[in-house]
């Protein structure tokens, strides 16, 4: 049972019984559709996993509410388990506790800004209540500079904001914080 | 549909409100993709589109849970008529021009805003987790639409003029949003639903200090206001978004993709 907040890093999967450890390792193929450097797991979608007798359980927590992503997801974890397994593929939404990018490990946020997407600054509970009124320094992916600016809050998908490097000029994606 | 006998009536009843009004404005916000007045505003408002009609699938799947008769969430989307969708009649007014549709989602997500907050706390857990989620990104649909309501307002003496012109027919579609009945009331005693009653002033201390900052009239709740969307009595607009929402599905029932 994975706790509320629990980033999935090294040592939590090291800790699951052989089966289930087998199953997250397989899941690390299934890339997020839209950021195709990143698996399921760095981004924090994938929550759980239960291996019974006859099926496996994956349970999965959508990003946002609309994201049009999740059934693509959903295709994809099944057909990578159905390559190793024959038996019942069972897949669940878990919507509580919401999904946060603070369930990403600072290997994914590392691999994020090497797909040259800045990742996530700050914790999710301090910057909801910030959303409204304030700005957080973001730094350009491209040339590390923080003097940058926002062109748009929504950006190419629900969870980025689309950004303007003052110093290399070039744009690029922050992965919101949320 | 009928779920009169359903034990569950009036979460069900409560729950196809709550969906509809997201549905119907995500709709109404589809419409202008490719149409915004620029590229960013394109793409924020179909951003926000997607969240609506991604939080009202999960409460119509809800919905169709408690309704146990076989009704898909596509059913209650695509074979409801007009009388049967119980949006508030806000969610469902024209994209007459850029003005209205800044006023129609800052008086929208204003209330969300209050509302998803207090709705995270109901007593239905199915909803307290939809609501959580859907919380989150109402603050960025607040946020957003605020900032337009100041750019527009305190902006030119055109802008300011359109606006102003749309806040003064939209407000009375605003009332509807803190209507209560005893669907409603009902779920308020078993700490279901929040008690709109309670966000009312809250709510118009929020606008005020935002119209205010953009140079436009203060408002107040005792002006008369339109009502009907809750019983399933609509404004013209409603027909013509279903028509175009439903034609396929209606058109072709049963097909597969």
């Amino acid at each position: 049972m994975v706790i509320e907040n629990l980033q999935i890093d090294k040592e939590y999967l090291d800790s699951l019984p052989r089966e289930e450890k087998k199953v997250w390792d397989i899941l690390e193929n299934v890339k997020d559709p839209e950021i195709p450097t990143m698996s399921v797991i760095d981004m924090g979608i994938l929550r759980d996993i239960i291996v019974n007798e006859n099926s496996i359980e994956v349970i999965v927590t959508p990003t946002y509410s609309g994201c049009p992503a999740i059934q693509v997801i959903n295709d994809d974890i099944r057909k990578e388990l159905k390559k190793y397994y024959t038996c019942d593929i069972i897949l669940t939404h878990r919507l509580s506790p919401a999904w946060t990018t603070d369930w990403m490990t600072e290997g994914a946020k590392g691999r994020l800004l090497e797909s040259q997407i800045s990742p996530p600054v700050g914790n999710s509970s301090d910057s909801l209540f910030n959303v409204i009124n304030e700005n957080p320094i973001i730094m350009c992916p491209h040339c590390k500079s923080k003097d940058t600016t926002m062109i748009s809050f929504f950006g190419t998908t629900a969870c980025k904001s689309l950004y303007h490097c003052n110093n290399c000029e070039m744009p690029f994606d922050y992965f919101k914080c949320h | 549909m009928n779920f009169e006998n359903n034990p569950n009536k009036n979460l069900i009843e409560y729950c196809l409100r709550l969906a509809d009004d997201r549905l119907i404005l995500g709709q109404r916000l589809a419409e202008l993709c490719g149409h915004a007045p620029m590229l960013e505003e394109d793409i924020a408002i179909t951003n926000t589109s997607l969240d609506l009609i991604g939080q009202a699938t999960s409460i119509y799947e809800y919905a169709a849970e408690l309704m146990n008769d076989g009704k898909t969430a596509d059913d209650l989307v695509f074979f409801r008529g007009e009388r049967h969708f119980k949006n508030v009649l806000l969610s469902e007014q024209d994209n007459t021009d850029f003005a209205y549709i800044t006023i129609r989602q800052f008086l929208f997500d204003s209330f969300d805003l209050l509302f998803q907050r207090e709705l995270s706390k109901s007593s239905d857990e199915r909803l307290s987790s939809i609501a959580a989620k859907s919380y989150k990104e109402s603050l960025y649909h607040f946020r957003h639409t605020k900032l337009w309501v100041l750019r527009l307002g305190d902006g030119t003496e055109e802008s300011n003029a359109k606006i102003n012109d749309a806040l003064e027919y939209l407000w009375m579609y605003s009332g509807e949003l803190f209507e209560m009945d005893e669907v409603s009331k009902s779920l308020v005693i078993s700490n279901t639903a929040p008690n709109l009653d309670l966000l009312k002033s809250e709510w118009l201390e929020l606008v005020n200090i935002i119209l205010t900052e953009a140079n436009l009239p203060k408002q107040t709740l005792d002006t008369f206001m339109q009502t009907g969307g809750r019983n399933g009595r609509h404004t013209e607009y409603l027909g013509h978004i279903l028509a175009e929402m439903q034609y396929i599905p209606r058109a072709y029932p049963n097909s597969q993709w």
